[in-house]
């Protein structure tokens, strides 16, 4: 019989919606984080397949040039900022603490802060859409396309407000995680004796740490241009329009990284438990992640090959680039090293894990491709890198955190995903995948650019086009099948146990959904496999033997974040008084979160 | 036996707190890098309007910041006071280390204005336009750890700032620090290699 | 050692296979009918059929990337499945415990390092051989790209024109190009690579074609609205052709007394100024001797080019007419406003734009 402590602070409660207002418990953020991504990527698939349906036929009339405009600049920013980044979050969330046997993050309310803060910003970037006022400069907003001058109207202040409040959120994240892996872990789990997740957590937490300041400095700048009439990109006044490629690409090339790297850490747990075998090359996979995440600073201009930057520029750019592609290759041949020899079954998250090594090589071909300037220079801005994208992006993160999904499911929720819906989302995703990406290798390379809401027939590329909408609707339709999966599963799902697929880490060690303490006591740890070591660990107990203090929540952190999205909203509306108002309520919701009595 | 001293573990030893200052000290030296290099790529190539020559008071800029050097001496004491428990110096470090902070915002105050009046604003040209936002985003830091400071020497006025809240101080220290040294870099960069 | 789970709905093999197999099918089947679809011409702005010095070395310089990547290819996905096939859990299968191999590490490494070698050397020397500076007898042209056109101007031949741009098989021409607003990106795929085209700066293309046809080209960086809809074409003539070309091109168009009626009253309304908001032709468009517009495109000789707009639309009659009739409903956002000019007097407007030759 457990008995939790009474918490310091007066609003305790389990149940109910004040209780998940007011959460600061890591795993309930973690489900907040991933119902929220889950909901932004429909809404980004809604807009792609809106897209494919424009495009499915030249000189189409679905949706007008402007509303297309929308479309692609929300599905790119979308997938990115508010899909895949917080779904790794999810993960983040849920799974590091108990990876690393800890009962929390360092700093939960922070944590809490982040959620809320992502959630106002995500939503503040789609209230654009009810004034049609989406924005409208791509994902990637070039100035200065994003001037007032070329875009008088509110769509490019949305982004580059959204953009900055959903920057915050990430930073603060970052600082809490990079202090709860280096802080937190159990005895005896020295960093060589980490699961991969949370090594590759820990160096996508220094990359966000690192490059998200440099695209708040670009948004800062445009900002200023299009509010104050500054000249950081007025060709007018002797600036450069390249300053904020330079800026937003040495943030950007970092961000790719951001979105692989805990894929790949997924990828890394699920394959050892399914092939039965530990990880190949553990050393080497840690280090090519820390190397990715360095080299990852030195590469940003092969964004730019078409930009005219020199030969010298150019050659040098291509040269790193090359050298980032060994670390990746290395963890490719690894895991395959990891299945050799194994027992190797075939679940829905080891689909997924094999799926992700199949279509991120595909992906990591074409980047190599994309490496060389001259052949980028027909590739570049043309559906051939949509390809390279798509499959790194799609094919990759996206596979791989599916992957994460069936894998920790029923850790999360005490239930199994039904593995033959699985194994029916997972060919119909491979499938669409394909369909809808390889041709694109072909229409770019046949000299269709990016960007655009439609096109001749004379280009020939009717066919193509279709087939790769058709793909689209495929992937609609096993997202279907995901979510009826995850609605059925909540009452029929069958109960995991604390360790269905005989795992090797801590968080196996524990019951499926853990208590809300995690650890009855704090384990000590023997070695990298926990579970698997013929070194015993001293088992956990099912129950405290002592009563454990659980922090009961905080409502500072969300009454913070309105403070930051009324900051916003004011920005946007150049209504003083609303940002005063905001900069009040975040400044009195600091001080009373500094001051109100939370123990960890 | 676990449930209070695994609240206070830690695998290596460092405050948690102190440990996540210095990451966002990482993120915050970024954030003033890409403001610092924008300014220097852009060096030089305003098309009308003042330079840097013609309007930039080193003496001036100087006396400031000396008084910031000054103020960063002044929250090291600070710091020892409260470690000694020491009520009466650590109020008075604290309050004159807020205080010179208060004054290095005057000078910029009566800088930004004289600016202005001479014909360099915000929007004039690049110059304008990057001296501005850097210089005014360092004085932001500033007079957030001016606020910071006064915060501390309320609580040390109510009791509540003793040798165990030291690390408080300290916290508060390495943002000062940092603000400071931040400062040694933009004095250099924008005022004394022109 | 870890256990298997008594998990029922954990099955091995059988489901999978049963799933496998078809699917194996069809992974060779799709890219197999991609590329059938795919090499099915023609497709005017291929980059794989390059008709220049400078869309050949870029083409060779994929060729050679691209074989290497399908070896790596063959060999990771190839290496998958055998692994895949090979060692599915059997009952009573055990997993070597292997934890690494340094000698395998190196090789692995070394390996990719070697093969990037390979591509890496031919990149940098194509990257200096393509990035030269233009030979001495070099056509000239200076690009400019504008929200949602192309202007060609030919210093050396006193030439302006717009979105069509005519050069000579067989002499290579310097492209000099920067935007008068936003960036875009110039590129003929057939004849080479693009160029990002800056407000403020100069960018350079070297090619040299050497095949005379008409080549399509398309805006390749996003600029608004209609970027879409920002196409033109190359037309690489025979040598004499060219000259032919390039001087008809500096001949002044007949004065408006030699015109027929229809085309007289177009000049008339090409020059007259509308209320409300003083809208004229001559405002933004250039005509030799008529008019001093630059933020449309010269039409003196506008009649000679195969399209307008842009490359959007056919230059005829019906293409002209519907342009003049509604230009921001054939090219969305368009900066030429719409004003509500008569059919008669787009009748005599058509009349008199064609005559431009």
């Amino acid at each position: 019989m457990t008995s939790i402590a009474t918490p310091a602070s007066s609003v305790a409660r389990r149940s109910g919606i004040w209780s998940w207002i007011t959460t600061t418990d890591h795993k309930r953020i973690g489900i907040l984080y991933g119902v929220t991504a889950l909901f932004f990527f429909l809404l980004g698939g809604l807009e792609a397949l809106i897209i494919r349906l424009q495009l499915a036929a030249p000189g189409n009339t679905l949706v007008s040039a402007e509303t297309y405009n929308q479309l692609f600049t929300m599905h790119g920013t979308t997938m990115v900022f508010l899909a895949i980044m917080p779904l790794s979050a999810a993960f983040f969330n849920y799974i590091i603490p108990l990876q690393i046997g800890a009962r929390d993050v360092a700093f939960p309310r922070l944590n809490a802060f982040s959620y809320w803060v992502f959630l106002f910003g995500g939503l503040l970037l789609n209230s654009s859409f009810l004034i049609g006022a989406a924005p409208n400069g791509g994902w990637f907003g070039y100035a200065n396309l994003t001037s007032s001058q070329y875009s008088p109207g509110l769509n490019i202040d949305f982004w580059v407000i959204g953009l900055q409040v959903l920057g915050a959120a990430s930073i603060a994240a970052s600082i809490n995680f990079i202090v709860t892996i280096v802080n937190l872990r159990a005895p005896g789990m020295r960093l060589m004796r980490m699961p991969v997740f949370t090594w590759m957590t820990l160096v996508t937490q220094f990359i966000i740490l690192t490059a998200f300041p440099v695209i708040t400095i670009a948004l800062v700048f445009l900002m200023f241009d299009r509010f104050f009439g500054t000249n950081f990109y007025s060709v007018a006044a002797g600036g450069d329009v390249l300053l904020w490629q330079h800026l937003f690409w040495l943030f950007g090339h970092p961000e790719v990284y951001i979105l692989i790297l805990p894929a790949m850490g997924i990828v890394s747990e699920v394959i050892p438990t399914f092939s039965r075998k530990p990880l190949f090359g553990y050393a080497v996979i840690v280090y090519s992640g820390i190397l990715i995440g360095i080299i990852g600073w030195g590469v940003w201009s092969h964004h730019m090959f078409a930009t005219g930057l020199g030969p010298i520029a150019d050659s040098v750019f291509a040269a790193t680039t090359m050298i980032i592609a060994i670390p990746t290759g290395v963890k490719i041949f690894n895991w395959l090293a990891t299945m050799w020899g194994g027992q190797i079954r075939f679940t829905t998250a080891m689909l997924f894990a094999i799926g992700f090594i199949a279509m991120f090589t595909i992906g990591g071909l074409s980047g190599v491709m994309h490496s060389s300037p001259p052949a980028d220079l027909q590739q570049t801005d043309t559906y051939f890198v949509v390809a390279h994208l798509h499959y790194v992006l799609f094919g990759g993160a996206i596979l791989g955190l599916s992957a994460g999904a069936y894998y920790w499911w029923p850790k999360i929720t005490g239930k199994l995903l039904d593995e033959r819906l699985g194994k029916i989302h997972f060919w119909l995703m491979m499938v669409g995948m394909n369909l809808t990406f390889f041709p694109m290798h072909f229409i770019g390379l046949l000299g269709m650019p990016r960007r655009i809401y439609t096109y001749d027939t004379e280009l020939g590329l009717d066919t193509l086009n279709l087939l790769s909408t058709i793909g689209a609707l495929l992937l609609g339709v096993a997202m279907i099948v995901f979510l009826v999966n995850a609605w059925r599963t909540r009452t029929n799902g069958e109960p995991a146990g604390k360790d269905p697929w005989g795992g090797a880490g801590l968080e196996w060690a524990i019951a499926s959904p853990p208590p809300v303490y995690n650890f009855s006591v704090m384990p000590e740890v023997v070695s990298r496999l926990p579970l698997w070591s013929t070194r015993e660990m001293k088992p956990i107990p099912d129950v405290p033997p002592e009563p454990v203090h659980v922090p009961g929540g905080s409502f500072w952190p969300v009454v913070a974040a309105l403070g930051i999205l009324l900051l916003g909203i004011g920005a946007l509306l150049q209504a003083l008084p609303v940002v005063i108002g905001g900069g009040a309520v975040l400044f009195v919701s600091v001080y009373a979160w500094a001051f109100e009595p939370f123990e960890m | 036996m676990m449930s209070h001293a695994a609240a206070h573990y830690t695998s290596t030893g460092l405050d948690s707190r102190k440990m996540a200052f210095w990451a966002f000290i990482g993120s915050e030296c970024l954030l003033f890098g890409s403001l610092i290099s924008t300014y220097l790529v852009y060096k030089g190539r305003s098309v009308v309007g003042p330079t840097t020559h013609e309007i930039l008071n080193i003496p001036v800029t100087s006396v400031s910041t000396f008084d910031l050097l000054m103020s960063s001496l002044a929250m090291v004491l600070a710091l020892s006071a409260v470690e000694r428990g020491d009520k009466i110096w650590a109020r008075g470090w604290l309050a004159t280390t807020a205080l010179l902070g208060l004054v290095f915002l005057g000078f910029q105050a009566y800088e930004f204005t004289t600016f202005v009046h001479e014909g360099l604003k915000l929007d004039t040209n690049l110059f304008g336009s990057t001296f501005f936002v850097l210089t005014g985003f360092h004085g932001g830091h500033v007079a957030i750890g001016v606020l910071w400071l006064l915060t501390l020497l309320v609580r040390s006025f109510m009791g509540k700032l003793g040798p165990d809240k030291a690390l408080n101080v300290e916290i508060a220290g390495l943002y000062w620090h940092f603000v400071d040294v931040v400062w040694i870099v933009i004095f250099t960069v924008v005022y004394l290699l022109q | 050692m870890g256990h298997l789970s008594p998990n029922p709905s954990i099955r091995q093999g059988d489901s999978v296979r049963r799933l496998l197999l078809p699917s194996r099918v069809v992974w060779w089947l799709l890219p197999a009918a991609v590329a059938v679809v795919g090499c099915s011409g023609p497709f005017p702005q291929s980059t794989l059929h390059p008709a220049s010095d400078f869309g050949t070395a870029i083409d060779s310089l994929y060729r050679t990337i691209f074989w290497f990547a399908v070896g790596v290819f063959v060999i990771v996905e190839g290496l998958l499945i055998v692994i895949l096939i090979r060692f599915r859990a059997r009952p009573g299968g055990e997993a070597k415990h292997v934890h690494g191999s340094t000698v395998l590490e190196i090789a692995w490494t070394l390996a990719p390092a070697v093969v990037l070698v390979f591509i890496a050397v031919p990149t940098m020397q194509t990257i200096f051989d393509v990035g030269g500076a233009p030979p001495e007898d070099a056509l000239e042209v200076e690009v400019v790209g504008h929200q949602w056109w192309w202007e060609f101007r030919y210093p050396q031949l006193g030439i302006t024109t717009a979105n069509e741009l005519h050069v000579a098989r067989g002499r290579p021409v310097a492209l000099s190009m920067t935007s008068a607003d936003v960036i875009h990106s110039f590129w003929v795929p057939k004849l080479g690579g693009k160029r990002d085209v800056n407000p403020g700066r100069n960018t350079r293309i070297v090619f040299t074609p050497d095949s005379a046809d008409t080549y399509l080209g398309q805006c390749a960086e996003f600029c608004g609205e209609s970027h879409a809809n920002m196409r033109f074409r190359v037309v690489v003539d025979e040598p004499d052709v060219f000259d032919q070309w390039s001087r008809a091109q500096a001949v002044a168009p007949a004065p408006v007394e030699s015109l027929g009626d229809l085309a007289r009253q177009g000049a008339e309304a090409f020059a007259r100024i509308r209320q409300p908001g003083n809208h004229s032709c001559v405002a933004c468009h250039a005509i030799e001797g008529v008019s001093f517009g630059v933020l449309g495109p010269n039409l003196t000789h506008v009649a000679g080019r195969t399209t307008l707009a842009a490359g959007i639309l056919p230059n005829t009659t019906e293409g002209l007419t519907r342009w003049l009739r509604n230009p921001p409903g054939e090219k969305p956002g368009s900066l030429m406003p719409d004003i509500d000019l008569s059919d008669q007097e787009i009748a005599a407007l058509v009349a008199y734009l064609q005559g431009l030759e």
